[in-house]
């Protein structure tokens, strides 16, 4: 078994409306010169084939026409 | 005639889709795991949260074994009608362009909204509406903002697959171009994010959805 993590997010461009509230709110909160704030996905996930990954976020985790993804491995082996 | 209505854990619209196909021909509903459309003549995938909308709208449901079926029928030229989740499913299935993300203002948006009819394309859904025509249909969700990258909607523009879109300052979800129905190269697949079935009977404000719904029936009556 690895254990990986799949961190998905908006592609670069694409209006992320989440990000802009979140960003929108912070100066209100005290926290001053964040920007650029973007909100994303996180999948964790044990695969026995850490080689089918990359078609398992093609196919279903991400919407490739609108989000970019990265597997990371949390073992070191992915 | 008879219309098959998909319904998948989490729909919420199948009623009124049974309802507006009712007035149109006959209808049935098919559960979402029954593999077979068991001979209907067109296919609508309602709206709701299929599949409570986790990971994204759409996702999961395209998965399920009547959208393989749904799928085979739309590639035969079968009319497919997505209206809301239903369009998010077609658009996560591949079986329409683009896709669906959250409202520009991060809104849940209920209201009545003109559309435009653009409709170049010829399509069964289409037929009893003029290019122009000026539609008045309800929409309702939070996940509607019409998405595609620049050359697909220079495409789709310029094949004619952009079948309505909302009238000018009346977009209540940021879709780019205005886009708020589109279809699939053959024409026969539409989706579409307001809800025709919700403009079916005075009472509501408006029976302009009643004409997709007869169109798709008087086509296939005359095919």
């Amino acid at each position: 078994m690895t254990r990986a993590r799949v961190l998905i997010r908006p592609k670069e461009g694409i209006l992320d409306p989440q990000g802009k509230a979140v960003e929108q709110a912070l100066p209100a909160l005290g926290f001053e010169g964040i920007e650029h704030v973007r909100v994303g996905r996180m999948v964790e996930l044990e695969a026995d084939d850490p080689a089918q990954l990359a078609a398992l976020c093609e196919k279903l985790l991400a919407n490739p026409l609108i989000e970019d993804y990265e597997i990371e491995s949390l073992d070191g082996t992915a | 005639m008879v219309w098959g209505v998909v319904q998948f854990p989490g729909s919420c619209d199948e009623r009124d889709a049974v309802h507006a196909c009712g007035l149109a021909g006959e209808a049935r509903l098919i559960w979402h795991e029954e593999r077979a459309l068991g001979g209907v003549d067109a296919v609508v995938i309602p709206g709701g949260f299929s599949y409570g909308d986790y990971l994204r709208a759409g996702a999961i449901a395209r998965f399920s074994r009547a959208m393989e079926a749904v799928a085979e029928f739309a590639a035969g030229g079968g009319p497919v009608l997505g209206i809301c989740n239903g369009f998010q499913v077609l658009c996560e299935a591949g079986l329409l362009p683009g896709a669906l993300l959250r409202n520009e203002n991060l809104r849940f948006v209920c209201r009545q909204v003109d559309l435009i009819a653009d409709g170049a394309r010829q399509s069964p859904f289409l037929r009893e509406i003029e290019p122009g025509e000026r539609l008045s249909i309800p929409v309702k969700h939070g996940e509607g903002r019409y998405y595609a990258p620049e050359e697909m909607l220079d495409e789709i523009e310029a094949n004619g697959q952009v079948a309505f879109r909302y009238a000018p300052g009346q977009n209540p979800n940021g879709s780019l171009r205005d886009v708020a129905g589109v279809l699939n190269e053959g024409g026969n697949v539409l989706g579409l994010m307001p809800h025709p079935e919700h403009a079916v009977d005075p009472l509501t404000g408006s029976v302009d959805g009643l004409k997709l719904f007869s169109a798709a029936s008087s086509a296939l009556a005359n095919a």
